[in-house]
């Protein structure tokens, strides 16, 4: 399947998921708070020995943090530039921060364990009107049209450069839509024919 | 409010699935362009502009619960928690808001399902919605001043713009080419 998940040995993968994401939730409000950038400092260490604990490897903690570089370097240029270089490294350190411990729950939980602990949580939903199982039939379809849809692209793709007309987005998209909108229909029936209840 | 039918979970997971597949694929390049456009906010139009407000925005809504749980689905292959906290986050989180709008304006603009009027709510819809909560959002996190956040978000409008063009034109040739709205 795909995913970010890497597997690994530790007590961070063992941790509950519930409560990570619940851990993440808290640090991240209570971030919001903290603009000492000593303090802030120290969380990153700490932050970083969790991804030691969890024995990821370092390449792994780049890859996360790399797409946000320059913007972590723009951010602290802008407010260091404007508010003094205190405020600037502590609001690049706490985005960093941020975004690494969300990385830390990403790359140590398995996407279905969360997708499981999100159907419980919506459990709770339910007299606000959330079906859970409605949900997760949809989740589960949308994982395994993903792949099919992208051999439909390769197939639609081929025959449009067959055609010559390789280069134009909508002789792509329409053809996609109303192929997929008739297997839709089939699924639905599908489903319906194997007993599947809405209800 | 009316109870999902099996055919509609259908469609949303088919529309979440076809943003995703849209931020996979390699930028599709047109015709009378140089540069070739990410599709992703196509898709969030396109839900909007075929399946309706309501469905539209669930659908995305999906996609997000997907993007949260650590799939890399969002273009460039990002996923997970971070995203939602980091500074483009807002953009992504404004997928389901604009799906639903352009759903919304699809639905109660004048001649519906014709070109321009989907257009306009592809346009006002998608791009409208999904700014209005990623630039706040971008200015919040990254402490930029809100000016200064809106008017670096300004480059992407045209490209935008063409994307709901394309979108408008691929929901009405399909309305015609697979009416789906007489079963709604």
């Amino acid at each position: 399947m795909l995913g970010l998940y890497l597997h690994r040995d530790s007590p961070v993968h063992a941790f509950p998921v519930g409560w990570k994401l619940a851990a993440l939730a808290v640090a991240a409000t209570g971030l919001f708070f903290v603009s000492n950038p000593v303090a802030i400092g120290a969380a990153l260490v700490g932050a970083l020995g969790l991804f030691a604990l969890a024995r990821l490897p370092l390449g792994a903690v780049l890859g996360q943090i790399r797409p946000l570089l320059p913007v972590l370097v723009l951010l602290f240029a802008v407010q260091a530039a404007f508010a003094g270089w205190e405020t600037g490294a502590a609001t690049a350190g706490r985005l960093a921060l941020l975004v690494l411990l969300a990385s830390l729950v990403t790359l140590t939980t398995r996407a279905s364990d969360t997708i499981d602990a999100l159907e419980r949580g919506l459990g709770w939903l339910r007299p606000l009107g959330v079906n859970a199982g409605k949900v997760s039939l949809m989740l589960a379809l949308t994982i395994r049209l993903i792949p099919v849809l992208l051999d439909l692209v390769q197939e639609i793709r081929m025959a449009q450069r067959a055609r010559g007309v390789e280069r134009s987005a909508l002789a792509l998209l329409v053809p996609l839509l109303v192929k997929t909108m008739r297997m839709a229909d089939h699924l639905s029936d599908a489903l319906e024919a194997r007993g599947y209840d809405p209800r | 409010m009316k109870p999902l039918t099996t055919r509609d979970l259908v469609h949303c997971a088919l529309f979440a699935a076809i943003v995703a597949v849209l931020g996979l694929v390699p930028p599709i390049p047109l015709g009378f362009l140089p540069v070739p456009i990410t599709a992703q906010l196509m898709g969030v139009m396109l839900a909007g502009a075929v399946l309706g407000a309501r469905l539209g925005g669930l659908s995305l809504l999906l996609f997000l619960l997907l993007v949260a749980a650590g799939l890399p689905l969002l273009s460039g292959g990002r996923g997970g928690f971070g995203v939602f906290l980091g500074p483009t986050g807002g953009f992504a989180i404004g997928f389901a808001l604009a799906a639903f709008t352009v759903g919304w304006l699809a639905e109660r603009l004048p001649r519906r399902g014709s070109l321009p009027s989907l257009f306009v709510a592809c346009a006002l819809g998608g791009i409208g919605a999904d700014y209005a909560l990623g630039i706040p959002w971008l200015s919040m996190v990254s402490g930029l001043p809100l000016e200064k956040a809106a008017l670096g978000s300004l480059t992407f409008i045209p490209g935008d713009l063409i994307k709901a063009g394309v979108a408008a034109f691929a929901a009405a040739t399909v309305k015609r080419a697979y009416p789906l709205a007489a079963a709604h």
